[in-house]
């Protein structure tokens, strides 16, 4: 990739995570594409270009008649957990083709308390598989990690140690929803939501926004702040035979999940190898994904978390930090926004902005990984 | 036979033959590939030569969980969440076919390890005790005790 094709992130900007009474998720949209624009130092007349989404908040594109009615190309996206990602993916493609110079993408969304209720018509499958009990996220996650526990040798103290890092990270990020620490014991002995998995081992959906600010050619030299590159960003549905959630049944024959490819293809994009990541943001609806994804990604082999979380490596402090904003569990999973919050904080820590959670030392690789139902997943490799 | 009269969840998923009741799932005819439920085209290979094919009755628990909360209705049918007693749902996997998800009779975190044996049955469909509503489920085989 040539200099002149090179895509960098130039502004970042969020409405902060959690509950927000009487504040729509469009507001908070606007609230933060206009930081992430003072951030960058442009104004939104600057912008040619402008993806966006949520899941259960409304449509982007409306918050122009809060920013500005200039006309531009705004793209909806409405992707599942994946809508961050595929906006990234819409704003990318078109600066990479030249047909945008500053774009904006941004991810926002507003849930109700408790646990998502899907309708099974809406996802190709039989309306029995809801009326019988079996269309929920959380047991989907709860099944792929006591199979993978029993295989690789994962122990309840990972998962709750896991748990207890993104508290104590949440702790110290200021947008986060969940800012009081819980001890590996608390998490361990919480009420039992789907075994393995306790009440704080899973995250809940929120609300939250984020917007970014991308540009490149003359925008991208021109920018007041130092970019963080986006060398690549990669969108994967499921294959055949990988395990996924809302799948009443699984081939005995496997293959790698989606973010398994999707991370592969974004590591061969980008010229750069999961040996060269520094700090990565991993999906953690709840702390089994973490483990899991650690390894999907290529960031460690199979069953080697429980060494690697067990000795700290992946606190803030640790080799290889992970998801140091508190990740959903500490943020809460409003899913138009999870994506991108994701890449916020990267960036605020390639920059060395992070504040009281910054990781230590030079850190110059980062990577993000999100992953929602019925089995996608969209990485980015970003470089300072 | 004088087996009362049940209603199944759904039509099309299992089918009482020759007394036992066995899931229906497909078969693809160009890779042999087996799904469940039936379904018109196969997801590996592409192809819509598909036919039905029932599925073996019994199989290894292949991972497993409880569901301890009342999922939001809808699109749960259970009509009244202070009824809600948690329940039992797995992966069990039939030899050379698939891996079925399934309630399972067994609620008991104690009672359930990966590799058990399972075999299949019904039990009452939530929401549709009353009405006679059934859904299939995987429930432990007894030891046979030698």
């Amino acid at each position: 990739m040539s200099a002149s094709d090179d895509v960098g992130i130039v502004g970042i900007g969020i409405h902060p995570f959690g509950r927000h009474p009487g504040v729509a998720g469009l507001e908070m949209a606007a609230v933060a594409v206009r930081a992430s624009l003072a951030d960058a130092g442009v104004r939104w007349a600057d912008v040619d270009f402008a993806a966006g989404g949520s899941d259960a908040a409304g449509n982007a594109d409306t918050s122009v008649a809060s920013l500005g009615l200039t006309g531009i190309p705004f793209i909806n996206v409405r992707n599942g957990c994946a809508t961050g990602g595929s906006a990234l993916i819409t704003a990318h493609s078109m600066l990479c083709s030249g047909a945008a110079q500053l774009a904006v993408v941004v991810g926002f969304d507003k849930h109700p308390p408790g646990a998502f209720n899907p309708l099974p018509e809406e996802w190709g499958l039989g309306s029995w598989y809801g009326e019988t009990g079996l269309m929920l996220t959380t047991q989907f996650f709860a099944l792929k990690i006591q199979r993978y526990m029993n295989e690789h040798g994962i122990t309840p103290s990972t998962l709750a140690k896991v748990a207890a890092k993104a508290f104590r990270n949440g702790a110290r990020n200021p947008n986060a929803w969940r800012r009081r620490p819980l001890s590996e014991e608390e998490i361990l002995s919480s009420r039992m939501v789907n075994h393995p998995l306790t009440q704080y081992m899973l995250c809940s959906p929120g609300e939250g926004a984020v917007a970014l600010v991308l540009a490149r050619g003359r925008r991208l030299r021109e920018a007041a702040r130092p970019p963080v590159y986006l060398r690549s960003v990669v969108f994967r549905t499921r294959r055949f035979g990988s395990f996924e959630v809302f799948s009443p049944a699984i081939p005995i024959e496997s293959a790698p999940s989606s973010t398994a490819e999707a991370a592969v293809a974004a590591f061969e994009q980008a010229g750069i190898g999961p040996e060269d990541v520094d700090i990565a943001q991993l999906q953690d609806t709840e702390s089994g994904a973490e483990v899991m994804h650690l390894a999907e990604t290529g960031l460690c082999q199979h069953g080697e978390q429980e060494s690697l979380i067990q000795s700290g490596a992946t606190e803030v402090g640790g080799r290889l930090p992970i998801n140091t904003d508190g990740g959903c569990l500490a943020n809460g999973e409003p899913i138009g926004a999870s994506g991108l919050r994701q890449v916020h904080e990267i960036v605020a820590q390639l920059r060395g902005e992070a504040g009281v959670r910054q990781a230590p030392g030079p850190r110059r690789v980062g990577f993000t990984q999100v992953y929602g139902a019925p089995g996608v997943s969209a990485c980015a490799v970003l470089s300072r | 036979m004088s087996a009362p009269r049940v209603t199944p969840v759904a039509e099309g998923l299992f089918a009482e033959v020759a007394g036992e009741v066995r899931l229906i799932g497909s078969e693809c005819c160009n890779c042999g590939v087996v799904t469940f439920p039936r379904q018109g085209s196969c997801p590996r290979c592409t192809s819509v030569d598909v036919r039905e094919r029932l599925l073996s009755r019994r199989g290894t628990l292949w991972s497993w969980t409880i569901q301890c909360f009342a999922p939001k209705s809808p699109p749960y049918a259970l009509a009244n969440p202070e009824a809600f007693e948690p329940y039992g749902v797995g992966y069990v996997e039939l030899a050379r076919e698939v891996r079925v998800e399934a309630r399972l009779t067994e609620s008991d975190p104690e009672r359930l390890s990966i590799g058990m044996p399972m075999d299949l049955t019904l039990i009452p469909a939530p929401g549709g005790e009353a009405a006679g509503v059934v859904t299939f489920a995987f429930q432990p085989v007894p030891e046979s005790g030698g």
